[in-house]
């Protein structure tokens, strides 16, 4: 695991002094000794450094062999090389590889749309991909959506609308907003919910969640 | 959950590499095209192959085109793919709404028809389109080539003829000419369910019909019994009820976790009709459009 920097050293600079609940719980957890359960396919925190400068992937290489091996991925904009197995998925290598933890893992099967992130900017299940699919595809995680000034309108109208509960779909929910936005921009309700139908909140916020939508392409909704 | 079975990754560049890891590890390989199925049994442990072949190096597969009068659907065809292609919508009008109903966007953008009919599960909703559309499977191999008909493809849940060292390279599907169609799906919510069950209807030139059930039988079934009954015959009140009322005889349907046997066979009766009434005033011009949900 990468993170094994206390955050009280001295020299290591923090960019804000906000405290995300991941980064606490890893703190409790290495103060815990809790390291040692990570799984041992788990990177090397120098794998998840960006090598910008690598030559890109060639479509129709041949790779051998069940064990690790090198790939590149670029996500969010920036190549990432890192150690996976053929089984390891698209979402094991951002989750536990990469720590772009935005995608979650809620059904393994495709059936709840919590891991999705843009491929090639389509929507995907990253849970349905080995991550030696992605090999010479543009992937965006929801890290780059909230990054990304274009969809600040989206990310902004799911939190003005309260659209998350205990917002473990959300995520997913704004990836699929997204990419119904990028083919869509003016989608009715009927298009919103047709684009977000396989993305379950069982919390059931999906009234919000369309509003959410609608205000941020003005298709309706309230505010 | 992780895959906890390791295996060899090969993403070969040419049909002919692919078939030669296929003739190589024989029934311990298995294809990758979009897997949305592939993935979830590995993940399962329903599959551990010695070998996953990901087709998705090989170019040109992904083509849908008409060659003469036929329409090829290549392997790597997703449902997105035929969804948006305009050459299926004019030409095979209900396989693009069927395509509309398959699981979810994500899911649709990955999975393949010929995935579909490779997993060959008994609610595959690519089946009854292509046994009322006469659909045809390429299959190659380091051996030859040949064409199964859809209707011999299916041997049981899971199961089709396709052997160790086959590949499948896509679909082929006569131009039917003029015609209309529905393709009616029962399931329990809207996005990533699958079919509990459905009916699939074509009326063809001289009022020959084209009859498939998806998920009430191990595989996709034809309805030969409702097509011979309809067979050259104008669709009447009178008829569509003697079309309803063979629907028990065609079907076999089971209690599972989507549905009751009960209900499944109930519902059936309902979609027979709707299908029929649709694929008749499609033909002859009115509506419903394609895509209108019928129940």
């Amino acid at each position: 695991m990468s993170e094994t920097t206390p955050p009280q050293e001295p020299s290591a600079p923090r960019r804000s002094i906000r405290t995300t609940r991941r980064d606490f719980l890893r703190g409790m957890g290495l103060a815990a000794g809790a390291a040692t359960m990570l799984p041992s396919l788990s990177a090397p925190a120098d794998e998840a450094e960006a090598t910008p400068d690598a030559a890109p992937a060639t479509p129709g290489l041949r790779e051998t062999g069940r064990g690790p091996r090198k790939i590149e991925l670029r996500i969010n904009g920036q190549t990432h090389s890192l150690t996976v197995e053929p089984r390891t998925t698209l979402l094991e290598a951002l989750r536990e590889h990469l720590q772009l933890t935005g995608a979650k893992n809620g059904c393994d099967r495709g059936a709840c749309g919590a891991c999705s992130v843009l491929l090639d900017g389509e929507a995907v299940q990253s849970c349905l991909l080995l991550a030696v699919e992605a090999v010479g595809k543009e992937v965006t995680t929801i890290e780059g959506i909230a990054a990304d000034s274009r969809y600040a309108r989206l990310v902004d109208a799911f939190c003005a609308h309260d659209a998350a509960q205990c917002g473990f779909c959300i995520p997913g929910m704004v990836v699929g907003s997204a990419a119904l936005l990028n083919r869509n921009p003016h989608p009715s309700a009927a298009d919103i919910r047709e684009g977000l139908a396989g993305h379950l909140c069982r919390c059931a916020t999906h009234p919000k969640i369309i509003a959410a939508v609608q205000a941020a392409t003005g298709t309706g909704g309230p505010t | 959950m992780a895959i906890a079975h390791p295996f060899l990754y090969e993403k070969p560049g040419t049909v002919k590499q692919a078939l030669q890891l296929l003739a190589q590890h024989g029934a311990g390989a298995r294809v990758l095209a979009g897997g949305t199925d592939l993935v979830g049994q590995l993940v399962d442990g329903l599959v551990r192959p010695e070998i996953v072949v990901d087709l998705k190096g090989v170019p040109d597969l992904q083509e849908i085109r008409m060659e003469k009068d036929v329409i090829h659907i290549g392997a790597l065809a997703t449902f997105t793919d035929i969804m948006e292609s305009p050459l299926i919508r004019k030409k095979l009008p209900v396989m693009a709404e069927m395509t509309e109903w398959v699981a979810s966007r994500g899911v649709r953008n990955r999975g393949t028809m010929v995935g579909n009919i490779c997993s060959a599960v008994p609610c595959c909703d690519s089946g009854p389109i292509l046994l009322v559309y006469g659909g045809k499977v390429l299959v190659k191999s380091a051996r030859g080539q040949r064409a199964v008909p859809i209707a011999q493809w299916f041997t049981g849940p899971r199961r089709t003829v396709l052997a160790p060292g086959e590949l499948v390279l896509g679909v082929r599907v006569p131009d039917p000419g003029k015609h209309g169609g529905a393709f009616v799906k029962m399931r329990r919510y809207k996005g990533e369910d699958l079919a509990q069950a459905s009916v699939t209807a074509l009326l063809l030139a001289g009022n020959q019909w084209r009859i498939a059930f998806g998920s009430v039988a191990p595989t996709p079934i034809a309805g030969k019994r409702v097509e011979k009954l309809l067979h050259g015959k104008r669709l009447t009140p009178a008829l569509v009820e003697e079309a309803v009322a063979l629907t028990d005889q065609e079907t076999a349907p089971i209690t599972d976790i989507r549905s009751t046997r009960e209900y499944r066979a109930h519902m059936l009766r309902v979609m027979m009709r709707r299908a029929l009434e649709a694929a008749a005033s499609r033909k002859a011009g009115r509506g419903p459009a394609y895509g209108t949900e019928l129940i």
